[in-house]
């Protein structure tokens, strides 16, 4: 107990000295996430923040030291992430890197893959990208066609996937390609390689929200050398359902917020709507609606600390990630369509500088992703049917 | 703190899973009823939860309990929940031991309720819906008070042995400890949806000394305060038990029921709900928990969690026995199956100590809005 009390309170005071006021912001839009990589852009205090926070290894603070990470037992992530809402800290890096690939490969890479990988990504020093989705093979993953060919000691690739966030800008792909055609899910191979690699291309595809373009992406004859397959040979698909657990608890966590800092969207209705005599939101069925929401969204904060602690544990069921991405993204869904309910017009505004560049309006159109990326609202309730609830086929 | 229950807490919560279930399965309130009983509960019954230690849960151990939290009390209450078993036991050895704790009348009373003997009431709410007003009077008189007045919807308020009492002094609000059978008290017991029992009970100048308030005279609020987190967060854990049971019992029909020469598990469009319906319910125990370790920390934030657990509960458990009914077709109308029983009993809970719409106004007013 006092241990860690001293470890909240050194924790304390080393945020306290090294997190710029930059970062202590709230993130308003998708350019206030830092995702690192060899061709990112750095705002002011945001590499300072990162580099800061690599350098102790927390910016995967429960990783084993020798991969870059921070060593801490789960109790003392948890104060670490504690005390960085204490004083609204962002996130220092964001990346597939450490969210879904890094997890993989701690499990299923080989010690040399590790070493090679894992402290580039904890420092942001690559910035990944997934290839699984394919225009055929959605929902049906396993029913991806991308090619590739034995050739001695490499695999030479060949074909199209699609909606590839941000491969444009990535460096590294994690992706899934088709190594037999005798079995649907055992005949596939999980692969990493540089998307600098000859006969790579992407093509960005606009989203609703004018922005954050995924892409079409495109292999021809691309050569992948077999010491870059995770895993066995057809046995990617295990490694894709592990790294697909945890992209979902990842967004399942998106855009719930820091539990401290005030709540913006009941800011925004008080600065839109104002207060009746009463103190009370004068649009009551607004104000209702709001109401309902924040008790569902705290105590989906209360499921999400206890999911983190169960899983921390080992106790969680290996479906429950299926639930959390669930839930927590069609409770994100339903937080933006009352931010926009109490921004009014001001909140439609696409371009204007007072609104951010359209920053209530776009945030609302991405958040209809969450229910579709990483597999969707349906096929995870089919999940949980199945899994959890063991019902029959 | 993590957020699941250690090894002890898990311990308790099987042990009362297994005792709850063996001595007051859903049959027991279905004999009760069909009996016409008019106690409400089995006395036999609350004296094996003594044995148990049950009901000495939150007793402090000097006093004859097991000085444990809101997390174990929670546990056994989730129990009562499940197996929507007839009990004094939020009332007694929840709402009343926090309320009473710490003060003169613990002494008088807590040996009694740890020992199974003593059963308590709460005179809280004066109309249909909570709303924790308190317009009841109490005039002082001699050295002591004169109560008059009307409560409803009180719980074992017709066969128990105390009855807590909130009433307006000059002061402010003001608690009171009412013996059981004080001239001008009358009960008129009515029998609910659920088949439990709630009376009306009537303060006809009730006369009681001085030493009958509970805490200082005006300081009431404070104790009702304390006595209504207590009682909702424990009406949030039998609301999870009642939600979970009914789920279960949903679940397994799904499996078993044959539609169209299959099981009507394997349709997805009741697959898809079933697994929304576990979500909720997952959810609403998250938030349970979340209150129960901040009250048992005595952390200034259970009161908002508190709030959010009543709601989640409420708003989970009401889609539970509602898909329940749903998905169990013609049976689950019938009086014959059990599943109309949670329906009764979830509608009893989600009004008892504030609805969903009440918590959510609350929580909504605590935050500014
Ligand atoms: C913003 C965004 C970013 C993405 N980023 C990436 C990325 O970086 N890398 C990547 O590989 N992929 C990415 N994806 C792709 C994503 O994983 C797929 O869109 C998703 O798996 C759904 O596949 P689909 O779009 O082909 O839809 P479909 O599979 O065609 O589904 C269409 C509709 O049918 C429903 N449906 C399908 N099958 C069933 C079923 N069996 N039961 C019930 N309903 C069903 C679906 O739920 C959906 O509502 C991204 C998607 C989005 C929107
Ligand atoms: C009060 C009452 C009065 C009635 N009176 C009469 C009467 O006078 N005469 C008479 O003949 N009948 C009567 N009925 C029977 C009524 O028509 C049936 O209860 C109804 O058709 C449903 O059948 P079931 O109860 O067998 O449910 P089931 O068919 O077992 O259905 C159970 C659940 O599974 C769902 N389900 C079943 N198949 C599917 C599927 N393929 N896809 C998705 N979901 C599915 C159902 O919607 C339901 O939620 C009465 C029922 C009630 C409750």
């Amino acid at each position: 107990m006092t241990d860690l009390a001293a470890f909240r309170h050194e924790t304390r005071e080393w945020l306290e000295a090294n997190c710029p006021a930059e970062m202590r912001q709230p993130v308003r839009s998708e350019k206030d996430v830092c995702w690192g990589g060899r061709r990112a852009v750095y705002q002011p205090g945001q590499k300072e923040w990162m580099d800061a926070m690599a350098a102790r290894g927390w910016t995967v603070p429960d990783w084993p030291t020798e991969y870059g990470g921070g060593g801490l037992s789960p109790a003392q992530a948890k104060i670490l992430k504690e005390e960085m809402a204490a004083i609204g800290a962002r996130n220092p890096l964001s990346s597939f890197g450490i969210s879904m690939l890094g997890p993989a490969l701690l499990k299923y890479g080989t010690e040399a893959q590790k070493l090679e990988h894992l402290p580039r990504i904890a420092r942001g020093e690559i910035r990944w990208c997934q290839g699984y989705s394919e225009p055929n093979a959605g929902s049906d993953l396993a029913g991806l066609a991308t090619s590739a060919e034995d050739a001695g000691d490499h695999y030479v690739v060949n074909g199209q996937k699609v909606w590839t966030s941000y491969a444009d800008k990535a460096d590294w792909i994690f992706c899934l390609v088709r190594t037999s055609k005798e079995s649907k899910q055992g005949g596939i191979s999980f692969v990493l390689f540089d998307m600098e690699s000859e006969g790579v291309s992407t093509r960005p595809i606009l989203l609703i929200s004018g922005y954050s373009p995924f892409c079409e992406t495109f292999f021809d004859d691309v050569k992948v050398p077999k010491a870059n397959r995770i895993h066995d040979e057809n046995k990617g698909w295990d490694v894709a359902k592990y790294l697909l657990g945890h992209e979902r608890e990842m967004i399942s966590g998106m855009g719930l917020g820091q539990s401290t800092g005030g709540n913006p969207l009941v800011e925004g209705a008080i600065a839109t709507i104002g207060l009746d005599e009463s103190g009370r939101l004068a649009d009551p069925m607004l104000r209702a609606a709001i109401a309902e929401f924040d008790v569902r969204a705290r105590a989906f904060a209360a499921m999400s600390e206890r999911f983190i602690d169960e899983l921390k544990a080992g106790r969680a069921h290996p479906a429950q990630p299926s639930m959390m991405k669930y839930a927590g993204t069609e409770l994100n869904k339903q937080r933006h369509e009352l931010v926009m309910a109490a921004g009014g017009s001001d909140a439609l505004e696409w371009e204007s500088e007072g609104s951010g560049g359209g920053a209530k309006a776009r945030a609302w159109l991405r958040t209809k992703a969450n229910s579709i990326e990483g597999g969707t609202s349906e096929i995870q309730l089919g999940i949980i049917a199945k899994r959890i609830l063991e019902l029959p086929s | 703190m993590p957020l699941y229950l250690n090894d002890e807490q898990a311990m308790l919560r099987d042990t009362a899973a297994e005792f709850v279930t063996e001595h007051a399965p859903v049959r027991h309130l279905r004999a009760l009823r069909d009996a016409d009983d008019q106690t409400g509960f089995s006395r036999d019954l609350w004296r094996q939860f003594a044995e148990m230690g049950f009901t000495g849960i939150l007793v402090p151990e000097d006093q004859g309990g097991l000085g444990l939290g809101h997390v174990e009390a929670g546990v056994v209450m989730e129990a009562i929940g499940r197996n929507l078993s007839p009990s004094p036991f939020l009332s007694t050895a929840v709402a009343a031991v926090e309320a009473l704790k710490g003060t003169a009348h613990a002494a008088r009373w807590f040996r009694g309720i740890a020992g199974g003997e003593t059963v308590a009431a709460l005179a809280i709410d004066e109309g249909a819906k909570h709303t924790g007003r308190v317009v009841m009077a109490a005039e002082r008189s001699g050295n002591g008070f004169k109560l008059s007045g009307t409560k409803r919807s009180v719980q074992h308020g017709h066969v128990a042995d105390l009855i807590l009492v909130a009433a307006q002094t000059g002061e402010g609000v003001t608690l009171f400890a009412v013996e059981a059978g004080a001239a001008g008290l009358t009960a008129d017991p009515r029998r609910l949806a659920d088949s439990s029992l709630a009376s009306e009970l009537v303060f006809d100048g009730v006369e009681v000394d001085a030493d009958a308030v509970i805490g200082e005279v005006g300081g009431g609020q404070a104790v009702l305060d304390r006595l209504l987190a207590a009682g909702r967060t424990g009406a949030s854990a039998e609301l999870l038990g009642v939600g979970g049971g009914a789920m279960d019992m949903t679940v397994d029909y799904l499996k078993q029921r044959k539609q169209f020469g299959q099981p009507i598990g394997s349709f997805q469009a009741l697959q898809h709900r079933a697994a929304h319906l576990y979500s909720e319910m997952e959810i609403a125990r998250a938030a349970v928990l979340k209150a129960q370790q901040l009250l048992d920390a005595g952390d200034p934030r259970a009161g908002e969690a508190t709030m959010v657990a009543k709601a989640m509960t409420g708003l989970a458990t009401t889609l539970s026995v509602q898909e329940g009914i749903q998905m169990h077709g013609g049976i689950g109308m019938t009086d014959d199956y059990d599943i109309g029983f949670y329906m009764k009993r979830a509608r009893v809970l989600a009004e008892l100590f504030g609805d969903a719409g009440h918590h959510a106004d609350a929580l909504a007013r605590a935050s500014g809005y």
